[in-house]
């Protein structure tokens, strides 16, 4: 009984100030406290407990999983740090989660790195930990692995984190852009814009009361789902900056093919377009964070719809459009109002006109 | 979604465009020549392009995209100005969204921001004053662009800093008239217009009078239309009918906004505040005579160019830019010699590259589409 690592044993530090201090990312007893009470005590997992310098992984566990690794990271910068339908910390582990199911992989590990601005409150602090514990836990991933830096105030805007995921693809299981081809069906499994709206109205600076609320949620669920009722998936993607139009066109560019959608077909709730009319915007440009546009075989295209919209992310799936033989590279919307016109890619941000 | 949708639907622009396509054959010319209709607003442009207008229209019928863009008609030496005024330390600098990205000689205001300088995105003159209130340490200045329809809250703006005794918020003021500049256009010698949509938002608070002498000496149709996309069909179909009944009137299709008389509160303020420059230098016209505005002595304490020394320089527009011909609809935005070459969105040579109001950036944008290739995207096969 004797063998029980002592650092299992030690008592998990405590926080006794309110706000974060250089003092807490200088490596010493403070630092350590910050991370027990605030990441240890919310992640809270077997990998992460050791808190040695990696997190160490079972291959021949992974290997049964699939046959490749998925891999990739994701910075969140948010502003404001909490906004309706989620906080940064929600947004952190969704994103990366997303990423890779985009890809057709298992999530599976995060790691979790976060830069604080001196004098952000502690209690901010483990209200962001929470919320990406209850997201991962959710996810079903694990945070195995961390690194906090303190900033001076001014060197970053109060919380900055980025999360890397790891995940596994199952043998045989191949999405790629470039099998993107005429006659597929494009399809998005709900309302669009509602996580850029919720942002926008949260910022407080346009004067509206808005009650959208942010898409943000995990994917890999109803990615699965989609994948099983249409085999022959070529592609997913979640549209998060840039929004749909941006993943269109980068299909499009990619699979050299030209897409054409229906405004008509494409699901946006009507707070979302006044938002928009207001504000001189866009909502085929907003992002979304609970969102895939996905490209799927015609004789599947009904099917996967009808099984996304039995998923509770799903309940809006549509079939907003389909790829053709035009122009390669080209994507055309079908206005509602009978005309048609070009989406092309944002030359910048979306900036609202004057009049 | 109410008072929206009504004007966008689809069955009543079917019965407007084949309205549209009978009288466009029957005033068709015999030299084939099209009839060009200018749009002076560039909300308009706006909406003929983010609805596909041009091209639910006959090849007979050719849109002008006018000048009345503000964001685009910015000369380089103003927003030099502007980065001057904004990159003073004590200066916020708060502008519309879309003048942001305006090209000075040197930088835009956007790569001022990034270089340091304060400017902040406002949506009203107000949020600008609130800023001054908020911040009584720093000068606000807010950046005064914009037609009629943005000047009167410019000037209730700086009359309220005046009833709140409010000393950091001054005004950059580089509001602009309409009236000049299409007088400008008709006076050139090489105008092949046979129509107007005049300005809806500029002429809520102007009213129609101020049009008459479009229809009284120069002999062309003019009306005043609203910017749903029923709205330009409809005032189209309008200009089309004054055309084959050799009317040339003001007609007023934005009814329900426009009165005829304008908007009295709204013109005595700017009334109050602004008087006539002489001249105001327009990117892509040249200069226009009595065609800008400037903060009244009565108020310089609220002129940012009273209050700042700026560099006033002009600034030449590129010789290769071809933007006056465009404007005239002499030239096709693609027909332009650097269209999409040396002048696109990142890099606008033209102004009107610069927003998405400009004929050339809507081309560049939103365009291409060649007419008669618009066909349903979802067929019956995927829904």
């Amino acid at each position: 009984m004797n063998v029980v690592p002592f650092i299992n044993k030690r008592p998990r530090g405590r926080v006794h100030v309110p706000t974060v201090t250089l003092a807490h990312g200088g490596g010493g007893k403070a630092m350590k406290d910050l991370i027990d009470d605030v990441f240890v005590e919310a992640f809270d997992n077997p990998l992460l407990a050791p808190l040695d310098d990696q997190a160490r992984l079972d291959l021949a566990a992974l290997t049964q999983r699939g046959d490749r690794l998925a891999f990739t990271t994701d910075s969140f910068v948010v502003d404001p740090l909490i906004f309706p339908g989620g906080d940064i910390g929600k947004l952190a582990v969704c994103g990366t989660v997303n990423d890779l199911a985009v890809g057709g992989a298992v999530p599976l590990y995060l790691s979790c790195a976060v830069i604080v601005e001196e004098g952000v409150p502690i209690d901010l602090l483990r209200r962001f930990a929470r919320s990406m514990a209850e997201t991962a836990r959710e996810a079903g991933v694990d945070i195995v692995t961390g690194d906090t830096k303190i900033v001076n105030k001014g060197a970053c805007d109060k919380i900055f984190i980025t999360t890397t995921g790891l995940g596994t693809i199952r043998a045989g299981l191949q999405l790629s852009i470039h099998s993107v081809q005429p006659n597929d069906v494009i399809l998005v499994n709900g309302l669009l814009g509602d996580h850029g709206a919720a942002i926008l109205g949260a910022r407080g600076d346009l004067a509206l009361q808005s009650p959208i609320v942010s898409d943000c949620a995990p994917l890999h669920d109803l990615i699965a789902i989609l994948l099983a009722a249409a085999p022959g998936t070529r592609f997913v993607r979640d549209p998060t900056r840039g929004g749909v139009a941006t993943v269109l066109n980068e299909i499009a560019e990619a699979a050299q093919v030209a897409i054409e959608i229906d405004e008509a077909c494409t699901p946006i709730r009507d707070e979302v377009r006044g938002f928009c009319e207001i504000l001189g915007l866009d909502p085929l440009y907003l992002a979304n964070e609970g969102k895939i546009v996905a490209v799927v075989p015609a004789e599947q295209a009904e099917g996967a719809r009808d099984a996304l919209r039995a998923h509770p992310l799903g309940g809006a799936a549509s079939i907003i459009g389909r790829v053709t033989r035009g122009e390669p590279g080209r994507v055309t919307l079908r206005t509602a109002f009978g005309g048609s016109r070009i989406v092309d890619m944002l030359v910048g941000e979306q900036l609202p006109r004057i009049c | 979604m109410k008072y929206v949708d009504e004007y966008r639907d689809r069955a009543k622009a079917a019965i407007l465009t084949r309205e549209i396509e009978r009288l466009a054959a029957e005033i068709a010319r015999p030299d084939g020549r099209p009839i060009q209709i200018m749009e002076v607003c560039g909300g308009h442009t706006h909406s003929i392009f983010r609805y596909g207008i041009e091209g639910m229209l006959p090849k007979s019928i050719e849109l002008v995209h006018g000048p009345g863009c503000p964001v685009c008609v910015l000369p380089m030496g103003r927003v030099d100005d502007c980065v001057a005024i904004a990159e003073r330390p004590e200066v916020i600098f708060a502008t519309f969204g879309d003048a942001m990205r305006v090209p000075g000689s040197r930088k835009s205001l956007l790569q001022a921001k990034a270089d340091g300088a304060d400017v902040r995105m406002v949506y009203s003159p107000m949020d600008a004053l609130a800023l001054a209130r908020n911040n009584p340490q720093r000068e606000v200045v807010f950046f005064g662009i914009g037609f009629e329809t943005t000047m009167p809250s410019t000037a209730l703006t700086v009359l309220q800093a005046e009833r709140d005794g409010i000393k950091n918020f001054s005004v950059f003021c580089n509001h602009i008239t309409i009236v000049p500049t299409i007088k400008a256009i008709l006076d050139s010698p090489d105008l092949q217009i046979d129509g107007f949509l005049g300005p809806g938002h500029v002429s809520m608070v102007i009213g129609t009078a101020p049009y008459e002498f479009i229809a009284r000496f120069y002999k062309k149709p003019m009306v005043i239309a609203g910017f749903e996309p029923l709205d330009v069909l409809q005032s189209i179909w309008m200009t089309l009918r004054q055309i084959k009944e050799h009317r040339c009137e003001i007609e007023n299709q934005y009814a329900r906004i426009v009165p005829e008389a304008g908007n009295a509160p709204a013109l005595r303020a700017v009334a109050q505040v602004y008087e006539l420059r002489e001249f105001f230098e327009w990117r892509g016209l040249g200069s226009i005579d009595h065609s800008g505005v400037k903060i009244r002595a009565a108020y310089a304490r609220f002129d940012a160019e009273q209050k700042f020394a700026v560099p006033n320089v002009r600034i030449a527009d590129p010789k290769s830019c071809q933007c006056g011909e465009v404007l005239k609809g002499v030239i096709k935005p693609w027909q332009c010699k650097v269209f999409g070459t040396a002048c696109t969105p990142e890099t606008p040579l033209g102004a009107l590259m610069v927003s998405s109001e400009g004929a050339c950036a809507a081309y560049y944008q939103y365009g291409g589409v060649k007419r008669g290739q618009s066909q349903s995207p979802v067929e019956a096969g995927a829904a």
